[in-house]
């Protein structure tokens, strides 16, 4: 690693764990325990928002339902079922990552593939679309759309999610141009830290960026029943979804932004003193 | 031709050649292989008319092979990183039976782990920059993932040149008035002491003269 870099704070270093402390008795001590002690994500169901979910993997199991989103000739979009499985491995990688931290909530798939510059946005928004109509509580979304048009399309997607208690978790990206939705507050927005406990997750005083979860050389399963070591923000991003179904398992009324309250709470750095 | 084609074709006069353009992402590749100290670099474009991506500059092992060469844009992490517009690391490639089997094999070099970052042009993804086999004995930190997305764009800036000046060059080649001028001011370029200075009076009045 080249030295003398400052690089943005997309990501935590190790380093930099004890500069964000926080203080772990405000309102109270939440714990840990109490947020999903013996949840096992059950009755929760989660929406993998990627490049499909091989069905039966051994770290994935049966999935829900499986769909994908295609633009017809005039460029509608449409949501059909979808029986490719996952055409890359990426999506496979977060419902395993899921699956290992609630390995009672069910999965279910929206594929959003289309042509790499042509409606790739537009796609997104129809499947996200469809994922909060069929009452998803959470929704891991890797993927985002910088295209000014679809802004406001997504801003009142999820603030419509947000209103119908969905959970967006979606995956920061680290890039120059300005991607949504993870820079909207209605939604969980993951980078990676470095460390290797999968319950181990920050909050992130200093946004857009805020929480960070383990992305950092993960075995996860790929696609044709395999698995890979790999890294990147997407992985975060799954181990954030998969706590957020476990206290939505155990705490089924609460609504996103108490959700995120209690992941704050229950945060690795709001809990350094509390253990 | 356009008048924004023109323009393009004159300052494509003054740019350097197709040789100096593929030295310039050669050097991009050659950078991001020794910051990451990996075996080999690589920078793959999109052709959106065949929908495969293209390599267009290789450095370290199997490059020889590499530049030229196409693959489906649906394919493989690159593919995926394209689509996703988000950085990603494989450290064990092997698993992945796509890739190991169709690109790599192809090239004569077969890589044990990639990262891999998007170019971006605003919204649409317009290549690809991989770095291949990263030290192993070496842990993997964020910083580097980081750091990749930060390179990623400046090498999506110079990929934006080149290919604006490949744009440009066309235009110079090309039939029509305007292709005139942009042949005289690459002329121009080249002429040095008296003889350029001749030439821009000539110019001056010419320009003094069609002034409307």
């Amino acid at each position: 690693m080249a030295s003398g870099v400052e690089a943005p704070s997309f990501s935590l270093r190790a380093d930099r764990v004890g500069e964000l402390a926080l203080p772990a008795s405000w309102p109270f001590a939440l714990t840990r325990e109490w947020a999903w002690g013996g949840s096992t994500g059950e009755g929760v169901r989660v929406c993998v928002i990627d490049s499909g979910v091989e069905s039966g993997h051994p770290d994935v199991g049966e999935i829900g339902s499986s769909v994908t989103v295609t633009a017809d000739e005039e460029g509608y979009a449409n949501v059909v079922d979808d029986a490719a499985g996952d055409v890359f491995g990426h999506g496979t990688a977060c419902a395993g990552i899921v699956r290992s931290l609630a390995p009672g909530c069910e999965i279910d798939s929206v594929r959003v593939l289309g042509p790499a510059n042509r409606g790739s946005g537009s796609l997104l928004l129809a499947g996200l679309e469809w994922a909060v109509a069929r009452g998803h509580e959470v929704i891991n979304m890797s993927l985002s759309t910088a295209k000014p048009e679809l802004l406001d399309a997504m801003r009142r997607l999820t603030d419509g999610a947000y209103f119908r208690r969905a959970t967006i978790v979606a995956s920061a990206h680290n890039l120059a141009v300005e991607s949504y939705p993870w820079r909207f507050s209605s939604v969980v927005s993951v980078g990676s830290h470095e460390e290797s406990d999968p319950m181990r997750f920050y909050y992130n005083p200093d946004p857009p960026v805020e929480f960070y979860g383990r992305g950092l050389d993960v075995e996860v399963a790929w696609k044709g029943g395999g698995r890979l070591r790999s890294s990147g923000n997407s992985l975060a991003t799954a181990h954030l979804a998969g706590i957020c179904a476990l206290i939505r398992a155990k705490h089924p009324e609460l609504a996103p932004f108490e959700l995120k309250s209690v992941l704050r709470l229950t945060s690795s750095n709001a809990t350094i003193e509390a253990g | 031709m356009s008048e924004d084609r023109l323009r393009a074709a004159v300052a494509a006069s003054a740019l350097a050649g197709e040789g100096a353009r593929a030295d310039l992402l050669q050097s991009i590749v050659d950078v991001a292989r020794a910051i990451f100290d990996a075996k080999a670099a690589s920078i793959t474009l999109y052709d959106e008319e065949s929908d495969e991506l293209v390599f267009e500059a290789a450095s370290g092992e199997g490059s020889g092979l590499l530049v030229g060469s196409r693959f489906p844009s649906t394919e493989g992490v690159a593919g995926w990183v394209l689509r996703s517009r988000e950085s990603l690391v494989i450290d064990e490639l092997d698993k992945d039976p796509r890739f190991a089997r169709q690109v790599a094999e192809r090239t004569g070099y077969m890589p044990e782990g990639l990262m891999a970052a998007p170019l971006l042009r605003g919204e649409q993804g317009i290549g690809v920059l991989s770095v291949l086999d990263r030290p192993a004995e070496r842990s993997f930190s964020v910083a580097e993932l980081d750091l990749l997305a930060l390179f990623a764009r400046q090498a999506a800036l110079a990929v934006q040149v080149v290919q604006r000046a490949r744009g440009a060059g066309s235009a110079l080649e090309g039939e029509g008035d305007t292709a005139v001028v942009a042949r005289l001011a690459q002329a121009l370029e080249r002429l040095e002491g008296p003889k350029r200075d001749a030439g821009m009076r000539l110019l001056g009045a010419l320009e003094e003269l069609l002034e409307p």
